[in-house]
């Protein structure tokens, strides 16, 4: 088995003095889509922010294509092509969606018009809303511009923490359609969902946390055919 | 009934100085929003910096006259401005290494930086009173009318004289030319809109790349810049005296907080609604009235809803209203 | 406890000093001055140790304070009050009842356009009425004997009456701003309580009829048991005592005075500081000081946040006019020219920062020690800046530079501020 893209082995950590992660193993291969899933408060988003940075580790290590990124902030790990998508404020709302992009490709000095194509021709409708403020898009537009906010950069990494969270169905299925093909593009998907049975079908790899710690880890498909997975986080 | 007549009146005494003062307040209300939208506080101290700024000023235009260098008919002290400008925004950085930035690494609450900022205010203005007295000071040269009242009643035979001073339409023009740069920086350059997003949603900016370190300073020296500009201008209009700046405060903040605290077009509008405002209330109507209205409905007293010692009354009731029904303000600034 | 009783005495060593090699009536004057500042000091840690409100201004409270020892001791002038004191006071009711109006149109209508113009209906036609009536009134009272009179008078009662009445002016005031200011930004409160500050003071400074405005009223009398100096110096049995003493009559009479004016405000400062205390250790305090440290907890819990902050800034605020009552009747003149925020705002906060906020002792170090060094640099400063610059060529240079001794004191109090809110932001004397 080849190794992972990006992994964060066995992490321990919290953001004050307890511990909310134990041990815990995420790791997404190239190109391939990797979901965390678990009930409240189980440590997913917790285990997302880990691997970004934003909380420091006592235990364990994070490894983007083979480097050791653990002692990395998280806008050097931007830097290093790991883009991360907040599950809330995740846009600036007084600017437009066409600024919105240009902010996510700050760092870039290069030409961004191309990528910019890319966007919109991924999100068709952004294009119509180019010149539109972004705080005045639906919630389902709006989650498009945060996800395009964070492809600018062209990052091998896209993490997205509960993209689904507050969206109607329809919408739902239409993001998971464009990750789906953002991760056809062969860039790496690390996702948080409360969403479970959808994410999982669309899921290369799943990881279910209980309070902190794996409890499940195996293919998408794998664990939606699990009787006691089903049984315990999907409803039967 | 003669209208014209009136409207000569309502001009000179009403609309031109409104319009002057207006953008002298909108101006520094500008330098206030940003320093809210940006770096999250009322700087109390930014009346003061306007002194500051034009004390550099003065300093340097005495210097040029005694040097026998003047600009003709404009007035010398646009050719210190630049080095008042430079000198404020290498004030304010220092003020800010020295003094905010601490608490800004520690996250401080906005309230402890207003009380910080009243001690930045103390300093800046022991300073000033230290460097160049409390005394008034009249640093005007050059042409002082543009017309004055008797060539305008001579060109048109109106008995009611136009006056405009050239201070005014300095004012006016470096308003206009102040704001049209203010706005293209903020909208197409790549360092504007950094600002933008750094006052929408900060953390998202830093997620992005976007040095915060960057966008503290060019906001401090924006700021000092359009405080360095406010300051001179009223002070060429009216005249310097450290006092009087510190009682620019509230018409200032007023300002910002009826257009929208962080909304810099909030802080134009907002300047000139307070500036008009204040003029219409403390004007004396009788003249225009005798004017506008017929010979029986002319009125008797002078017609005045407050006398100019209120003026303060008025921004400070406006700003009232505005915080009672709509304290977000015209544009929509950050809420409370 | 030992740190906090040296710290009081070393103040008590600066005001000795300057007893000493200065004199002891310059140095009870600052005394006194400084009692009255630390009673404003107080008012302000209130509002500001217990809800966190920040109030800028107390030169306002303090100001209508000293009105009120104008309206209620000074002596009465009968033609001014008959000419125009009704008219004057129907003015007010027509305007007061013209903003009422206002605010039950506003409760009644529903939201649109209708109560929009209903409501400016009302202002504005209760601003002409209020003009109409007001204005042949208050001209006819300032007309009344302009020279030495021309406003409406006081109650001639005793001062000490007036003392409480300016906390309430002072409390009624509050009222009114917090009614519409609290519940904002403390940034917005800020803004203004500084607004208001300006808007009383520049009433009092115009509206002649009401207290002279800057012909200033003079001959307030003086609280009781305070003697007029000369009064003492005719007295038989304080010549015979001076001379027991060896000491110089005229000297002793207006330390004398001084001393007995330190008593009363001592007296006033330990009945604020023993009400403070008591209320602190109260449940009412204890319910106070969770909501400052967390307000979204205690709102959650039911405890009304921006009422009890109400009353605070109210309680606060009538501690001020009081102590405002008390500067004017000591100084037995209303001066709306002396009313200035430099020294009564922004000094009071230096103090209450330095001293030590949330914490009554710390009000009250904080303001002998800030207030001593304010005043003492208005004396000595020159002098020293004399001597500092006695090495210099005589110039403009070096006149500027004593002239100027006063601002430096400006810049001191900026730095020290500064310094302490960065090194020792919670004062001297921090809250327990």
């Amino acid at each position: 088995m080849t190794a992972p893209f990006l992994i964060g082995e066995t992490m321990t950590g919290g953001y004050g003095s307890a511990n909310i992660l134990h041990d815990c193993t995420i790791a997404v291969e190239k190109g391939q889509i990797a979901v965390i899933v678990g009930p409240n408060g189980a440590g997913k988003s917790t285990a997302m922010k880990a691997v970004f940075g934003m909380l420091k580790l006592r235990g364990g290590r994070v490894l983007l294509d083979g480097e050791d990124i653990t002692a990395l902030t998280p806008q050097a790990r931007v830097a290093k092509g790991m883009a991360f998508v907040p599950q809330t404020q995740n846009i600036f709302t007084t600017m437009t969606v066409q600024e919105n992009l240009e902010m996510g490709a700050f760092l870039r000095r290069d030409d961004i018009n191309k990528t910019m194509e890319q966007i919109y021709h991924l999100f068709p409708i952004l294009r119509d809303k180019r010149y539109q403020a972004a705080g005045e898009l639906s919630g389902g537009q709006r989650q498009q511009v945060a996800v395009g906010r964070a492809l600018m950069t062209q990052p091998k990494v896209l993490m997205l923490d509960e993209p689904t969270a507050g969206v109607s169905p329809i919408v739902m299925d239409d993001l998971f359609d464009r990750i789906i093909e953002v991760a056809r593009t062969g860039i790496s998907i690390l996702m948080v969902e409360q969403n479970a049975r959808q994410a999982l079908t669309i899921a290369d790899k799943g990881y279910v946390m209980v309070q902190g710690a794996n409890r499940f880890t195996d293919t998408g498909a794998a664990l939606m055919a699990d009787p006691e997975v089903r049984r315990s986080f999907l409803g039967g | 009934m003669d209208f014209l007549n009136g409207l000569i009146a309502f001009l000179n005494f009403v609309f031109v100085p409104g319009l002057a003062y207006g953008s002298q307040l909108a101006l520094g209300a500008l330098g206030v929003t940003l320093i809210y939208g940006i770096l999250r506080f009322s700087n109390f101290a930014h009346g003061d910096t306007m002194a500051f700024g034009t004390m550099v000023t003065i300093l340097f235009t005495w210097w040029f006259q005694s040097m026998g260098i003047s600009l003709g008919v404009l007035p010398t002290a646009l050719l210190a401005l630049p080095i008042g400008i430079a000198a404020t925004a290498l004030f304010v950085l220092a003020t800010d290494r020295v003094v905010y930035r601490f608490y800004r690494r520690q996250k401080a609450a906005s309230t402890i930086l207003v009380i910080v900022s009243l001690g930045v205010m103390f300093v800046t203005n022991g300073i000033v009173r230290l460097i160049i007295g409390v005394d008034d000071q009249n640093f005007l040269d050059g042409a002082r009318f543009v017309i004055t009242a008797g060539d305008f009643k001579t060109m048109t035979g109106l008995s009611e004289g136009l006056a405009i001073k050239s201070t005014q339409v300095l004012t006016v023009v470096t308003a206009i030319l102040v704001v049209a740069f203010l706005f293209w920086f903020l909208q197409k350059t790549r360092t504007g809109k950094s600002m933008r997003a750094f006052s929408d949603n900060e953390d998202l900016a830093l997620l992005s790349g976007i040095n915060p370190d960057r966008v503290v300073q060019v906001t401090w020296i924006l700021a000092g810049a359009l405080a360095a500009i406010a300051g001179v201008l009223y002070g060429l209009d009216k005249s310097f005296k450290p006092y009087t700046y510190y009682l620019l405060l509230l018409p200032i903040f007023a300002s910002a907080i009826v257009g929208g605290l962080g909304s810099p077009i909030g802080a134009i509008a907002g300047g000139y609604v307070i500036a008009f405002s204040e003029v219409t209330v403390t004007y004396a109507w009788k003249k225009v009235l005798g004017y506008w209205l017929p010979e029986n409905l002319a009125p008797d007293s002078l017609v005045q809803l407050l006398s100019t010692d209120y003026k303060f009354a008025v921004s400070f009731t406006i700003l009232i209203i505005v915080l009672l029904f709509l304290p977000t303000g015209l544009f929509k600034g950050k809420s409370v | 406890m030992t740190r906090n009783v040296w710290l009081f005495a070393g103040v008590a060593v600066l005001f000795i000093l300057t007893g000493q090699l200065q004199s002891w009536n310059l140095s009870l004057s600052i005394l006194n001055m400084c009692l009255l500042s630390a009673i404003m000091a107080m008012g302000v840690n209130m509002q500001w140790g217990y809800a966190g409100l920040f109030n800028t201004g107390v030169m306002g409270f303090a100001a209508l304070g000293g009105l009120a020892v104008v309206l209620i001791s000074a002596p009465a002038v009968p033609a001014g009050w008959a000419v125009g004191g009704p008219g004057i006071l129907f003015a007010l009711v027509v305007g007061a009842a013209a903003i009422g109006l206002a605010i039950v149109v506003y409760g009644w209508l529903p939201k649109g356009r209708t109560r929009t113009a209903a409501m400016l209906a009302v202002l504005i036609g209760g601003f002409f009425l209020y003009r109409y009536l007001f204005d042949p009134a208050a001209m006819a009272v300032e007309s009344n004997d302009p020279a030495a009179a021309g406003n409406i008078g006081g109650l001639a009662l005793p001062s000490l009456l007036a003392w409480p009445i300016g906390g309430v002016l002072a409390a009624l005031a509050a009222w009114a701003i917090g009614k519409i200011a609290l519940g904002l930004r403390s940034d917005y409160l800020a803004i203004a309580t500084l607004g208001i500050a300006e808007i009383i003071v520049a009433v009092m400074r115009n509206e002649d009829w009401l207290a002279r405005g800057v012909k200033n009223q003079t001959g307030l009398p003086r609280p009781w048991p305070v003697p007029y100096e000369v009064d003492l110096q005719q007295t038989a049995s304080f010549l015979d005592g001076a001379a027991t003493w060896g000491l110089d009559p005229v000297t002793t009479s207006s330390i004398l005075v001084k001393l007995l004016y330190a008593v009363l405000f001592a007296v006033v400062l330990g009945l604020v500081i023993w009400g403070s205390e008591r209320a602190l250790n109260s449940p009412w305090g204890r319910m106070m000081r969770a909501i400052r440290d967390n307000e979204v907890s205690a709102e959650a819990m039911g405890k009304h946040v921006t009422r009890r902050h109400l009353h605070v800034f109210i309680i606060g605020s009538a501690v001020i006019g009081i102590a405002g009552a008390m500067m004017t009747s000591m100084e037995g003149q209303l001066t709306p020219g002396t009313y200035n925020p430099l020294r009564f705002t922004f000094l009071i906060w230096v103090m209450v920062i330095v001293g030590g906020s949330g914490n009554n002792w710390g009000s009250l170090l904080g303001a002998l020690l800030i207030g001593w060094l304010w005043l003492i640099v208005e004396t000595v400063g020159p002098g020293i800046m004399g001597a500092v610059a006695s090495g210099m060529a005589d110039g403009a240079l070096k006149t500027h530079l004593i002239d100027s001794a006063q601002h430096m004191r400006l810049l001191t109090l900026g730095v020290i501020l500064l310094v302490v809110l960065r090194f020792s932001p919670r004062g001297l004397i921090p809250e327990k």
